[in-house]
């Protein structure tokens, strides 16, 4: 039915249109062609010139209008260093460009007007004049001459690469449909490395964690930088182009699979600057830009105004596909100190998420800081059991001394602990030790308990090895006897699959 | 209108004809039945430039209405995207997703399809083929002075391969996955992956194969263009005597036989990549949960391939209307184009530099930063040989005795297009600019006004001016002129605000504003760019009806010439047959350009110079 409407509406149209089109050329056969022709040339001159006249309005009214707006002006300046060159650039451009636009836009339709034909007029015979061609040419090329220089200036300043060894953050950026993926450097302040093969669930980037850079790595869901340090992004993709866009920050590179680019910027204002420049208000304390005033939800007088909500953002500017207008995150300036306190607060991919699990290759060595980090634990511990009065507090776990299942050979990784035993047992040289074995109770009795003497007899071997005098030190087995956890799960039995040690003097 | 002829300028065109034309024999030969014997020789399988350029025109007509309308339903998503959208599901049918409360919306998928068909059909099918096409066929013989092409047979060729072409790109939205919706420069890996995005499957290998048979019809087109210019010229027409309407046709068919094979290289090793496996522009990419066996290759090296037809292409679509507009102003100006001479230079310089610019389309797709300063520098010189044909046209008008025509209207649109589109252009070609500018909506303002809008104009005045050549009757002129004044105003009120969404970040290729807080303030801006757009397609409902009442209904041609104008085309009968004139070929004795000159308001190019009259240029 609407179909029906529409179709009908539209041949009325065409019928009026045509109609319209008959009278004209009624009139023109009644009033005669040349008469109709001047007429018509009076009338469409006055509208060249009007449109002239409204169009130049229009577009000059609308350019106030929106200034505010517009990136380059009012609160919108360049929110980095190098931003500021660029918008200077534009601002150049659109001089000269103004200039030429007005006056070529004012001769063209004047001229338009003026020059409108009248029958018995007559039109200058005007072919060509060389001298007004070369004018014409030689100040564009001059103007562009002008243009070209001071673009490519600010062109190679902007895109330069970072001098080795200059001072600089790194961080990367990670396009794929449809979001990015960000990761920092970590305290080394170097990336790791990537290979795409790697790529899984679990390794969103397919960071080689053989790569000793990754394990501090972190991957934060907004970026943060502090004011006044320089950045470089590193810009890759994961399955399409992607386009790494900061618009407050005049930042644009296209993240290319298989090819990772750069951009290299400082950020000069903080997001809390920002805001309070939008929220400024001017001499008689009214709102400067009164849109940014309003609050963020229309609905909610009460919800934060505009200015308060502001943040920087991270978008897509390369057509990815179907998700490609929602790739946003969060990008925050703040000072020096605030940026110390959030990196403090940023936890390793690695460490948090692939240490220890499957996909670790790396679970037979320890790692610089996990090594510090047990043995300041086993420091504390000991200090603890050498303070403690209590018998019971006297004994405790070598939670990190291991054995080769059924056997009673030591794994690589237990060497650490032990060497941190035998340390203190030459820090405090009247020590003394007994050392247990434990088993769980699976298994025949009499293994368990060979088993748990050999062990302890193992450990004691390792200290005297170390230079620790046998007469501090003796070894017993208990077998299963001596479970401290329930030997019904998994997790209890390898609880009571233990070597402890007891402080028997001190 | 016609006004300025009251003699019997019929006659006197024959007898000069008589007098100094040239037997080439001709009409001695049959061509008769080959050519137009009956309805399909004459029609459909047509091998008469005159009738391959109607087809053409109407072809391009059809796309543009098409491609027109798919820019307004993604302008509605752009202006109202909580808008209820279910009334258009019968034609959309599953790209309109209906939810509970039976408001229905477009599908992003489908948005970034409509956006893609839009470019890809706009800028092949309408503003390549369906100017180009259409002008050259028409104007290149008729205005040499030649009988056809040169090879008639390859000529009709381009036509049905263009068709052939088409006929897949339309067949391609009605895929179940969708036509491709890449983007019109198909980028890879989006446009090589099929995982990548549901019309990167079938729908990409359509585009490709349809793009490919378009490539054929321009290169048969180009081929036939250069070489009817070069070895069809009448006796005296010689080069610096042809209208600058033949140079444009001629530099611009030169520009599509070098760049568009490029394109086609790009397109077979997209196809390559896709179903042989090879790495020419894909590289490490981990998609749908699976990491890819391609290693080496390269994404950029495709927008090389791509740009270097890409850019020339922008050119292949002005150059035709550059020189519409001018043959145009200076006709309905009763004054010779000015400067003719740095016309060519301008069209060639332009041409020339086309070819060594393309990677201004690069800066930000992680190329070398050092390669930029040629491209920019290039780039900027670009707007040289720009404004030195800006300025000519406004010269042309001064001192004229201009008679406004829909056709004189268009051409003086134009000029303002061009200046509005082209000064933008400056702030783009420079890298420093373009680095805050690329692929925000600055630049679709730039591009819809300097080629697409411009080019829609040249074509518009040429269209009003030759269609009694073409149809033996006149347009309504007013009806024309209602259109232009709703087109220029429409078209600057749809593109002009867009200058200030680019300038204030707003990225292209957005299905909504709405995911980001900086992109999201310009509802009211987009409600009255979309408004405006509605209301433009209007006013081009108008041209279509105007068009085709016309053909029929028009006021019939009574004179050969009806604007006074010098060139050859204007001395064949009204209704010429299969060889243009039917006696003998006119020769040319004079330049182009003579209006006005020693008092006489034109003196058509048959005619011989005057006795101590000496020759203008």
């Amino acid at each position: 039915m609407t179909a029906l409407l529409a179709t009908i509406c539209l041949i009325l149209i065409a019928i009026i249109v045509v109609q319209i089109g008959k009278v004209t050329e009624l009139a023109s056969k009644i009033r005669g062609e040349q008469e109709v022709q001047d007429q018509s040339n009076q009338r469409h001159g006055n509208y060249s010139l009007l449109f002239m006249v409204l169009f130049l309005v229009a577009t000059v009214a609308s350019a106030l209008y929106y200034k505010d707006s517009m990136l380059w002006y009012g609160p919108n300046e360049s929110a980095s260093e190098h931003g500021s060159s660029l918008d200077y650039m534009f601002d150049i451009t659109l001089f000269f460009t103004g200039i030429v636009f007005i006056i070529t836009q004012i001769l063209l339709f004047y001229f338009a007007w003026k020059y409108r034909g009248q029958t018995g007029q007559k039109a200058l015979f005007m072919p060509h004049d060389n001298r007004l061609e070369v004018v014409w040419t030689v100040i564009p090329a001059v103007v562009m001459t002008f243009l070209v220089v001071g673009g490519l200036d600010a062109w190679n300043e902007v895109m330069a690469d970072v001098d080795p060894g200059e001072e600089v953050i790194e961080i990367e950026g990670t396009g794929y449909q449809f979001a990015w993926h960000l990761r920092y450097p970590g305290p080394d302040g170097k990336l790791g490395a990537r290979d795409y093969k790697m790529i899984s669930g679990a390794n969103p980037l397919g960071q080689v964690w053989t790569d000793p850079k990754n394990v501090d790595d972190f991957h934060p869901s907004e970026i943060y930088l502090p004011v006044g340090k320089k950045v470089r992004v590193r810009i890759t993709a994961r399955d399409v182009l992607h386009n790494f866009y900061l618009p407050h920050f005049r930042v644009k590179m296209d993240a290319v699979p298989g090819m990772p680019t750069y951009f290299v910027f400082t950020p000069k204002t903080t997001t809390e600057e920002y805001r309070q420049k939008l929220g400024a208000l001017d001499v008689n304390g009214e709102p400067k830009y009164p849109e940014w005033h309003e609050p963020v939800d229309p609905s909610d007088p009460e919800s934060p105004k505009r200015y308060e909500a502001f943040d920087y953002e991270l978008a897509c500017a390369e057509l990815c596909g179907k998700g490609h207008y929602a790739m946003r995150r969060v990008v925050k300036i703040v000072s020096e100190g605030e940026y110390e306190d959030w990196l403090s607060k940023q936890q390793s991919y690695y460490m948090s998420t692939i240490r220890g699990t499957e996909d670790d290759p790396n679970k037979d060595i320890l790692f610089e800081s996990e090594i510090l980090e047990r043995r300041q634990e086993f420091n504390d511990e000991l200090e603890k059991a050498l303070s403690a009065q209590e018998a019971a507090a006297k004994t405790l776990a070598l939670t990190n001394v291991n054995f080769e299942a059924n056997s009673a050979d030591l794994t690589k990784l237990s060497a650490y602990q032990l060497d941190d035993l035998a340390d203190a047992l030459n820090k405090y040289p009247n020590m003394a030790i007994e050392l247990s074995g434990h088993t769980d109770n699976t298994g025949e009795p009499e293994f368990n308990q060979q088993l748990s003497e050999q062990r302890a007899q193992k450990v004691k071997s390792y200290l005297v090895d170390k230079g620790i005098s046998e007469s501090r030190l003796t070894a017993l087995g208990f077998g299963s006897t001596r479970p401290v956890a329930s030997n019904d799960t998994e997790d209890g039995r390898q609880q009571n699959r233990r070597t402890e040690f007891r402080i028997t003097a001190q | 209108m016609a006004n300025v002829v009251t003699k019997p300028v019929v006659h006197e065109d024959d007898l000069l004809i008589e007098e100094y034309g040239y037997d080439d024999h001709f009409h001695e030969h049959h061509h008769g039945d080959k050519y137009q014997s009956n309805f399909i020789t004459t029609y459909i399988f047509s091998q008469d430039h005159k009738m391959i350029a109607k087809q053409f025109l109407i072809t391009g007509m059809f796309w543009a209405i098409i491609g027109a309308a798919m820019s307004l339903i993604f302008r509605l998503q752009l202006g109202f995207p909580e808008e209820n959208m279910a009334w258009i599901k019968p034609l959309l049918g599953k790209w309109i997703t209906v939810n509970d409360a039976g408001v229905g919306s477009l599908a992003p998928e489908f948005y970034y399809a409509l956006v893609t068909m839009h470019g890809t059909i706009l800028v092949f099918f309408v503003l390549t083929a369906g100017l180009s096409g259409t002008f050259s066929n028409l104007l290149i013989p008729l205005q040499v002075g030649a009988r056809d092409m040169a090879s008639p047979f390859l000529n009709m060729l381009s036509y049905w391969f263009f068709f052939l072409s088409g006929t897949i790109m339309f067949l391609s939205l009605f895929l179940n996955t969708g036509p491709f919706a890449g983007g019109w420069t198909a980028y890879p890996p989006l446009s090589a992956l099929p995982q990548a995005s549901s019309g990167s499957g079938a729908g990409m290998t359509l585009w490709l194969v349809s793009l490919v048979f378009f490539v054929v019809s321009v290169l048969l087109g180009g081929i036939n263009y250069i070489t009817t210019v070069l070895n069809l010229r009448t006796k005296g027409m010689t080069m610096w005597r042809m209208p600058l309407t033949i140079w444009a046709f001629f530099v611009t068919a030169i520009l599509g036989l070098l760049s568009f094979p490029v394109l086609v290289s790009a397109f077979l090793l997209v196809m390559f990549d896709r179903g042989l496996g090879t790495s020419f522009f894909l590289s490490e990419i981990f998609i749908g949960g699976q990491a890819l066996d391609h290693v080496g290759g390269s994404p950029v090296l495709y927008q090389h391939l791509f740009w270097f037809l890409g850019h020339p292409e922008v050119y292949i679509i002005i150059l035709p209307a550059m020189g519409l507009v001018s043959e145009v102003l200076s006709v309905h100006a009763r004054k010779p184009i000015f400067g003719y001479k740095a016309m060519v230079y301008s069209i060639l310089a332009i041409g020339f530099l086309s070819f060594i610019v393309w990677a201004h389309h690069m800066f930000m797709s992680g190329v070398n930063p050092f390669i930029s300063n040629f491209f920019v520098i290039f780039t900027l010189i670009i707007a040289v040989p720009s404004a030195v044909k800006v300025f000519n046209w406004i010269a042309t008008l001064y001192g004229g005795n201009i008679r406004f025509t829909a056709a004189s209207l268009y051409a003086i649109g134009f000029v303002s297009m061009f200046i509005s589109g082209g000064l933008t252009g400056i702030f783009l070609g420079n890298s420093a600019i373009d680095i805050q500018l690329h692929d925000t909506y600055f630049v679709v303002a730039h591009f819809h006004i300097v080629m697409g809008v411009a080019a829609f104009f040249g074509m518009f005045a040429g269209i009003y001016h030759w269609y009694p050549k073409m149809f033996g009757r006149f347009m309504n002129e007013t009806l024309g002129k209602i259109h232009f004044w709703g087109t220029i105003i429409g078209a600057y009120a749809v593109f002009w605000p867009m200058h200030y969404l680019g300038m204030a970040g707003v990225p292209r290729r957005y299905y909504r504003f709405d995911s980001f807080a900086a992109f999201g303030q310009f509802d009211a801006m987009n409600q009255f760019i979309t408004i405006a757009a509605i209301v433009t397609f209007g006013f081009q409902l108008l041209f279509v009806i105007n068009f085709f009442y016309s053909i029929w209904k028009g006021k019939k041609m009574t004179s050969r010439n009806p604007w006074g104008a010098t060139t050859l085309e204007w001395t064949t009968p009204i209704n010429a047959g299969h060889g243009n004139w039917p006696g003998k070929l006119p020769t040319v004795q004079r330049w182009a350009y003579d209006y006005g000159k020693d008092g006489q308001e034109f003196i058509p190019q048959i005619q011989p110079l005057g006795k101590d009259e000496k020759e203008s240029h």
